[in-house]
């Protein structure tokens, strides 16, 4: 394979790179190479949002605009793609309705911060042809901190750019660079004595994989960025999934739904919360927009953290991965991938394809899942728990799944109350048993998010909720459903 | 969402109107610029930094030859290398700018490299082998005060016999109170970017609040005096107090590596160092006594009030004593006794945050109001009205436990405007019948007050400069000793000038904050920005002004008094030009067309060694009432609704004053909610601060904004004469926060059952709350 330069559309024009590290971000590229300054480094790790900008790609047609965090991205995940930062959407003097409804409604004050928000609105201006709501406007900042202004001028700019006249962005000349892009063989970039590949078939990264076998493979970046930016780690060879057509596809079939490992979070959550609502809380809690939008669920489920929040609700919904490995395929459920902290069933050569999530029957199962921390938006877990039972018709719990982050060096099932339950009927008493004996189904750590004990509390309190929710019939047990106040 | 309520102008045309930041443009365009996004000279090197990873202890070995050795680096430093003091403590000089030997917390500096990039500044610090002897840390204050471990020692201040009182008081209860300590968490992180001039000079960029205390400190770590050193800064990405005396060691490293490459040197911190390794607000603890009547009115009080200072004194003397002259917050403490301890410790040094010690000390007779009120089954409410100090217009309850008469008290009539407003008591009943109803789910409400000394407690630096130079074409450069953080200072203090001059704000421009214009300033701190440097500018701005009329007077042969400025032109009667015409006609009369200004607020005293007298020029008031809701299963909690009352006196810019009462609000909410800093507790990373980062330390986000979120100014204007009658308004509103927490109490409270006192200690984390719950629930 020849190697090529790394192109993407960027200010007009298709960008070449080709004398970058590998894993230079894309906000050094814009801040040291280009000189743009505009996008600024909060974190170089994602959390803050300050070095927000826009990817475009080509979807169907459209031209579909994601805000992701640029100190996490390596640059070669660019190529195809089209880079929108606060430099392309309007100057001092040709303000965007984003960045005039941000000045009008006081939405700056030191200003370190404003272009990443300019940035995540712009991408929901560009979404949503009609104002969202409040929810909605929330979720689109919740990757962006502000440190000066406590949001309500940022929260009303969302709502007043709509109420300018609208500016539509053209997409037709970079859709037809980007067609122009896809022409290209796929990326194999080299430079400073390493190599990044991004295939575009299964068939190609075989190929690559075997002749790389000790290429790290590379996904949304949303962790391995920070190995790099934190850790100052050197990831050798990489080859980048994100490209893999085969590896992003949801499908309906008759079991349920085949998500490909290389799916956003956010696509990934919008067709699990089509079939089953449930996933709605946790969907909105899980990291931030920008994370969801460049994160996969694949890299979720393999990098195996204990306190991945996809997990356990996989788990508890009886999810099953389809593992690759060139020339076969092999099924197992989910609960059987960890062997132990950050360690899993892949064989060598193998990758995870695709996970597949069962519909609910017809009728009798009763499922929730909630996370709790000390935020309530882009924060990690304290703990995060699932709850399925499958009540037959005599109203007897046929089937119970029970799942945690937080509790163990793994997301894990809970035996011991699965047993409690199944087999009886849902009732006040079963519960409480359920509770009881969870309480021998974990030893979970202290750290800074919890500590053993108060884990240990809350994994039995939202198994009491889940009982309250689905056999007392309590109308209010979530904050999540109080938004009146007292009058 | 309700918009503020707009008070209207005063007489002028500038003064009093909602314009937007200054820099808005630019900031939303992404072209203001910040340190980082100066354009880079050629050859600059990048810095990075060694830091210890022990509490405490020696160093035994420190081999520096892989650093040296790594390619791409110039410069390796150490203590020994420092030509001047090796110092960047601002106060006592306890604090070493790299560590010489002793090490006295986790991440303390021991090195610093500049190499050609930052990327490979930061790879080569990580290659030094360091050999150390570990000495036991202490980590929390009570491990400091059985150890009598402390920075400064211990205070006291005290009225009146509070031991009688209390034997006397038909009541009497102790307490425990304990908050949090924060990190700023400003999202520009510490840098400087020191530039070697010709003839030893050096000019440093620096994101800081204090220019002066950094070309200072440079100075003295080159031993160098300060004419050879000057230091700039056009805006920060925020500071809140940390970019105070915090910005210290960054300025004298970046010049310190310049100096010996002869290059220019940046340092920019790595954002889990910055967190690590500079200063946040002290955490306080308190064990209090308080006798008052079946009413709930405070009779007397005793309190020991401690205070986690870190390793060194940095600023820990006035924060804490700015603590103990806000213990007092809103009420009329008859008879009290405070002792004051200021503990050290193995960890960062503690510092200035938004307040500095008043939202601590606030706290504890917050916590004292709701206990008594608990305990006397009492609304809340009704106990802190009733201790208020007296009326303005009444002689009683009105002098503070510290000697200042409390002489334009407004917060009686606010409170009841906010009551009012707030709907709070039929909302108070309809949560009773909520809560009553709702097992899992638990409503709270607060209503808590401020008042907030404006002024900084140390008198000296209650001073300011400026500069003011108006071209002969008419257009007007204005340079200040204030920083520019966010607050919006500039913008305020182009709307004085415009004001003078009856100029469109657009003729007035900025150079950048800089020692080399406008020399010995102050920190922009203590909510005192447009108060001192207004002053200041305004005064160089009537002196040029009284220069022009003077000019149009003998033109028009009338009365200097007779001559107007107003959009841009000048009238006396019979006359009428441009200001540009005059400013012309000035130049060619040889009419000095700039001035300086000069301004020190007034009636201010302070006598440290009994620690008595006028602190503050005046105080800024408000309140709010928060509701809140609280899930008793996993403590998980929501602000729902927060109505704020608050007194900027007659307002510069409506819109800036509200935006730094939200915002204060929500940075206070989160100090006293979800941001907890957490220390390794033991093994051999003990004292390491584990949350270093964004993914570890969480500050609020937009969703944590109350949905229904109601802002107003309270009408009414500066007893004193401020500029155009204002009040400051950077640091009052964080304490309104404290109606968030004690809504919290209220709620977990009424989980508990009637007359519980839940032990909740701040930050009220969902595992805070859960373990309240439960202590409470058990009655302890």
């Amino acid at each position: 394979m020849n190697t090529r330069a790394i192109q993407f559309w960027y200010r007009g024009q298709i960008h070449k790179v080709d004398n970058a590290v590998p894993t230079r971000s894309v906000l050094q590229h814009l801040r040291e190479d280009m000189h743009c300054t505009g996008s600024k480094e909060g974190c170089a790790e994602g959390d803050c949002g300050a070095c927000t900008v826009v990817l475009g790609e080509e979807v169907d047609g459209e031209l579909r605009l994601r805000a992701v965090n640029s100190c996490i991205q390596f640059l070669p995940t660019l190529d195809g793609k089209a880079l929108f930062t606060v430099e392309d959407v309007g100057t001092p003097a040709h303000l965007h309705p984003v960045q005039q409804a941000m000045v009008e409604c006081h939405g700056s004050q030191c200003g370190f911060c404003t272009p990443g928000f300019v940035m995540s609105l712009w991408a929901m201006y560009q979404n949503a042809p009609t104002c969202p709501g409040r929810e909605a406007i929330t979720d689109a900042i919740s990757g962006n901190l502000c440190r000066c202004t406590g949001y309500r001028p940022i929260l009303d700019a969302a709502k007043a750019a709509y109420a300018l006249p609208r500016k539509a962005l053209d997409t037709a000349p970079i859709l037809s660079a980007l067609a122009r892009l896809a022409l290209l063989p796929p990326l194999h970039y080299q430079s400073h004595g390493h190599h990044f590949f991004a295939p575009r078939r299964l068939s190609e990264l075989l190929l690559l994989r075997a002749e790389h076998p000790h290429a790290k493979l590379l996904a949304g970046s949303t962790d391995v960025g920070l190995w790099v930016t934190k850790q100052l780690r050197e990831l050798g060879d990489v080859i980048y999934l994100g490209q893999i057509a085969e590896l992003k596809r949801i499908e309906t079939v008759e079991q349920g739904l085949e998500i490909g490992a290389g799916v956003a979070l956010a696509d990934a959550f919008a067709a699990l919360i089509q079939q089953e609502p449930q996933w709605l809380e946790l969907a909105r809690r899980f990291a931030s927009v920008p994370v969801r939008n460049a994160g996969t669920l694949g890299g979720n489920v393999v990098n195996g953290s204990p306190i991945g929040d996809s997990m356990p609700a996989l788990m508890a919904l009886g999810a099953r991965l389809v593992l690759w490995g060139g020339d076969y395929r092999r099924e197992l459920p989910l609960e059987a991938f960890y062997l132990g902290y950050q360690q899993n069933a892949l064989e060598p050569g193998e990758i995870l394809e695709k996970i597949c999530v069962p519909d609910a029957p017809a009728q009798g199962r009763l499922f929730r899942t909630w996370k709790v921390s000390k935020r309530y938006e882009q924060d990690i877990s304290a703990v995060c728990g699932a709850f399925m039972l499958q009540v037959d018709r005599h109203g007897l719990i046929g089937d119970a799944r029970i799942a945690f982050g937080g509790m163990a060096a793994t997301p894990k099932r809970a035996p011991n109350a699965e047993m409690a339950l199944i087999g009886q009927r849902w009732n006040a008493d079963t519960a409480e048993a359920a509770v009881q004996a969870l309480a021998d189904d974990y030893q979970p750590l202290t750290d800074l998010r919890a500590s053993a004990d108060y884990r240990k509390e809350i994994a039995a309190s939202l198994l009491r909720r889940f009982w309250l929710e689905t056999g007392a019939g309590v109308a209010i047990t979530r904050l999540g459903q109080i938004h009146e106040v007292s009058a | 969402m309700n918009m503020q309520r707009d008070p209207g102008p005063p007489a002028g045309t500038q003064v009093g109107k909602s314009l937007p930041h200054e820099s808005a443009t630019l900031h939303v365009t992404g072209t203001a610029a910040y340190t980082d996004d100066l354009p880079e000279l050629t050859g600059t090197l990048h810095a990075a930094l060694g830091l210890s990873s022990i509490a405490h202890g020696r160093v035994i070995r420190m081999e520096l030859d892989a650093v040296r050795a790594y390619p791409g680096v110039q410069a390796v430093i150490m203590a020994s290398d420092i030509p001047g003091a090796n110092n960047c403590g601002v106060v006592i000089h306890d604090e070493p700018i790299l560590a010489d030997n002793d090490i006295q917390f986790y991440g303390q500096p021991l090195f610093a490299v500049a190499a050609r990039s930052h990327e490979v500044a930061r790879r080569a610090v990580r290659l030094a082998k360091i050999e150390y002897e570990s000495l036991p840390a202490i980590l929390d204050m009570d491990e400091a005060i059985a150890a009598q471990s402390w920075v400064l020692p211990p205070a006291e201040m005290a009225r009146g016999d509070a031991a009688s009182a209390l034997a006397a008081a038909p009541h009497c209860l102790t307490g425990f109170a304990k908050v949090g300590g924060q990190e700023h968490f400003y999202l520009e992180g510490q840098i400087a970017y020191a530039v070697p001039r010709p003839d030893d000079s050096l000019h440093v960029y620096c994101s800081t609040q204090h220019p002066t205390e950094m070309q200072h400190l440079v100075a003295h770590a080159l031993g160098w005096r300060s004419h050879q050193v000057s230091v700039e800064c056009r805006r920060l990405g925020g500071g809140f107090g940390g970019k105070e005396s915090q910005s210290g060691q960054w300025a004298c490293l970046a010049a310190l590596l310049a100096w010996q490459t002869g290059r220019p040197v940046k340092l920019r911190l790595d954002r889990d160092d910055d967190i690590t390794i500079t200063g946040k607000r002290h955490p306080f603890q308190c064990h209090w006594e308080a006798g008052f009547d079946e009413y709930g009115l405070l009779q007397g009080v005793k309190i020991e009030l401690a205070s986690n200072c870190g390793f060194s004194a940095d600023l820990s003397g006035p924060v804490n004593d700015r603590a103990l002259c806000h213990l007092d917050n809103a009420y009329y403490l008859d008879a009290v006794a405070i002792r004051s301890l200021r503990c050290k410790t193995n960890t960062v040094s503690a510092t200035a945050f938004r307040g500095f010690g008043g939202p601590q000390g606030m706290f504890m007779i917050e916590s004292i109001m709701d206990d008594v009120a608990r305990h006397l089954r009492l609304d809340p409410l009704a106990v802190r009205q009733r201790n208020l100090y007296g009326p303005a217009a009444g002689h009683e309850r009105n002098v503070t436990h510290y000697g200042m008469t409390v002489e334009d008290n407004i917060l009686p009539q606010l409170l009841a405007q906010l009551v009012e407003t707030s709907d709070y008591h039929a909302r108070r009943k309809a949560m009773a019948t909520f809560n009553a109803n709702s097992p899992v789910i638990k409503r709270g409400l607060a209503l808590t007050p401020v008042k907030f000394g404006i002024s900084f407690n140390a008198t000296l630096f209650n001073q300011a400069g400026a500069v003011v130079m108006v071209y002969a074409d008419g257009t007007v450069l204005v340079t200040h000793g204030g920083t520019e953080m966010g607050q919006g200072l500039y913008t305020k203090i182009r709307q004085i000038v415009a004001e003078v001059f009856g100029l469109p704000v657009a003729d007035i421009r900025f150079t950048a904050t800089d020692t080399s214009r406008v020399p010995n300033t102050s920190a922009t701190a203590a909510s005192s920005g447009t108060d001192i440097n207004g002053q200041a500018v305004h005064a160089a701005a009537m002196t040029i002004r009284g220069r022009l009329a003077a000019l149009v007077a003998q033109l028009s042969e009338c009365q200097p008094e007779q001559v107007r400025f107003v959009d841009g032109r000048v009238y006396a009667p019979g006359f009428s030009e441009d200001f540009a015409d005059i400013t012309r006609r000035a130049y060619a009369a040889r009419i000095q067309l700039w001035s300086d200004g000069y301004y020190r607020t007034p009636k201010i005293h302070w006598d440290p060694a009994t620690r008595t007298g006028r602190p503050f020029f005046y105080f800024a008031y408000g309140a709010a009432v928060s509701e809140v809701a609280i899930d008793t299963l996993t403590g998980e909690m929501k602000v729902l609704r927060a109505d704020i009352l608050h007194d900027v006196g007659r307002s510069i810019n409506p819109a800036l004053d509200t935006g730094q009462i939200e915002g204060g609000f929500i940075q206070g909410m989160g100090w006293l909610t979800s941001e907890e800093l957490c220390w390794q507790q033991a093994g051999a990373q003990r004292g390491r601060l584990n949350s270093h980062a964004p993914s570890t330390y969480k500050i609020p986000t937009g969703f944590d904004v109350p949905e229904v979120f109601n802002v107003a100014l309270f009408d009414g204007e500066n007893l004193e004469e401020s500029i155009y009658r204002s009040k400051a308004v950077g640091e009052p509103p964080l304490m309104l926060a404290l109606s968030v927490f004690f809504a919290v109490r209220d709620a977990v409270a009424a989980a508990c059952g009637p007359g519980s006192r839940p032990p909740l200690v701040a930050p009220a984390t969902p595992e805070s709350i859960l373990r309240a719950l439960r202590h409470g629930r058990e009655g302890a």
